[in-house]
């Protein structure tokens, strides 16, 4: 029987984390993740660091499965120490990261064991902003601004419209905070608890944990069916 | 027990049309730049488009991730080529390696929609059109991808190809001066944005000819 191989496949992730939002500023790059970890519905865990530091220039965020993102990070940790090891002055930029990222996720799906995760890399080296997405069938690309999971539909729209070059680390923390409230509003996984990182050239600063303002007063979230026809 | 299934796919369509069209002494390499998934964008700035040697250009439409491991592993043969041979590999000899390349893996294809366009040995236009597992014609032009059912017809219309069956063999490639195709691809492009939502954003157009290589971008509809 295949019994025993089928158990070591991942079939479907169980400690999930929710989106993760990230853009490019005039100073290197923002993200921003919530600090939840859903046990399916559960919400088991909510004190999940799902942003972290990987070496000197570069932050990952990851959404989904939170063991398989524990895995990456073991994985970089060892290739940040095998660069370390070399001590020729050169370090791992955050696109040799992505790099990394991508082959890793790609093989891992090509032997049909995927990480199930969708990783977002930003950072910065001498100078030069990067910011990038892999998920776990491997499609990556970079660009100006990138979200994974329900942050596609619900935050891209917004940095389409509101982003733009030189954006200042208060516009972008207030956009990023625009975008976390929409996805705290909607996103049936997403808990109040943000954490928001930035990397510039001068280093990474993780910022203490914090709330969002929320305002359920709405009379449209207090009598949602008004107007709606064939309801009560 | 019955096996588990995965309910996942090791597949996507990341869509976009990719078009290719050889001269007498040019070719033409174009594909849009938009980067999908299921309903939703993912980029409007990701290129599709890769030069693989100094004659022979690519552009690959279907599964992304596919398509970036296909212009390694075809990137990657080249250098060692280059190495072995001290010179550059002609277009028709790519041509065979991508299709080569396809077929290795043919139980676990490449989602890889191609053409390949470069100038051959003698210096004339030439184009080779690919299906996902290596199946491979030189052809005077092609289109591949989300937008190739809407584009081709066109080229074919235009472009006025003789037929392979004829004897003696004319040549497909087409009589149209460099600008003249140029502008062509453009309005297939911008035709083919109209009722594909897959294409859009921008077009990246790289005209190879014998003075080098010229990279021309146009802006397209974004909805």
């Amino acid at each position: 029987m295949d019994g025993v191989a089928e158990s070591q496949r991942t079939l479907y992730p169980y400690v999930t984390g929710s989106s993760v939002v990230a853009i490019k500023y005039k100073d290197g790059i923002l993200m921003a993740a919530d600090m939840g970890g859903s046990y399916g519905s559960t919400l088991r865990y909510k004190s999940v660091e799902r942003i972290k530091p990987v070496g000197k220039h570069s932050l990952l965020g990851a959404s989904g499965e939170i063991s398989d993102f524990q895995e990456i990070l073991r994985y970089l940790d060892e290739l940040i120490l095998y660069d370390n090891m070399w001590d020729d002055g050169n370090s791992l930029g955050p696109k040799e990261v992505h790099n990394y990222l991508t082959r890793v996720m790609y093989n891992r799906r090509n032997k049909f064991n995927p990480l199930w995760n969708a990783l977002v890399l930003g950072g910065v080296k001498n100078g030069q902003k990067y910011l990038g997405m892999v998920n776990m069938i491997g499609i990556n690309f970079e660009d100006n601004h990138v979200a994974t999971g329900l942050g596609n539909h619900l935050a891209r729209p917004i940095l389409r419209d509101e982003w733009h070059e030189n954006l200042t680390f208060e516009e972008g923390v207030k956009l990023l905070e625009k975008c976390m409230r929409v996805l705290l509003y909607r996103d049936r996984s997403a808990v109040n608890k943000i954490q928001i990182s930035k990397i510039t050239d001068e280093g990474v600063t993780v910022f203490p944990p914090f709330s969002l303002k929320t305002y359920w007063e709405f009379s449209a979230f207090k009598n949602p069916t008004v107007g709606a026809e064939g309801s009560w | 027990m019955t096996k588990q299934h995965a309910n996942w796919s090791p597949y996507d369509n990341n869509g976009g049309s990719c078009v290719a069209i050889a001269g007498a002494d040019y070719c033409v390499i174009a594909a849009d730049t938009r980067m999908s998934t299921g309903y939703n964008i993912l980029t409007r700035d990701y290129s599709k488009i890769s030069q693989l040697a100094d004659k022979s250009v690519m552009a690959s439409s279907g599964f992304q991730a596919d398509v970036k491991a296909l212009q390694k592993v075809l990137s990657a043969r080249h250098l060692i080529y280059q190495h072995q041979h001290n010179k550059q590999m002609s277009c028709p000899a790519m041509a065979q390696l991508l299709s080569n390349t396809l077929y290795y893996k043919r139980f676990f294809p490449y989602y890889a929609f191609n053409v390949l366009g470069g100038l051959d040995s003698e210096g004339k236009g030439c184009v080779f059109t690919y299906d996902a597992v290596g199946s491979y014609e030189r052809v005077g032009y092609s289109s591949q991808g989300s937008g190739s059912t809407l584009i081709m017809p066109f080229l074919d219309n235009q472009l006025k190809s003789p037929s392979p069956l004829l004897l003696p063999a004319k040549d497909a490639v087409t009589p149209l001066s460099e600008a003249e195709a140029v502008d062509l691809v453009k309005t297939v492009f911008a035709s083919a944005t109209e009722r594909d939502i897959y294409t859009g954003d921008k077009v990246e157009i790289v005209i190879l000819n014998a003075s080098g290589i010229r990279r021309e971008y146009m802006d397209l509809r974004k909805d």
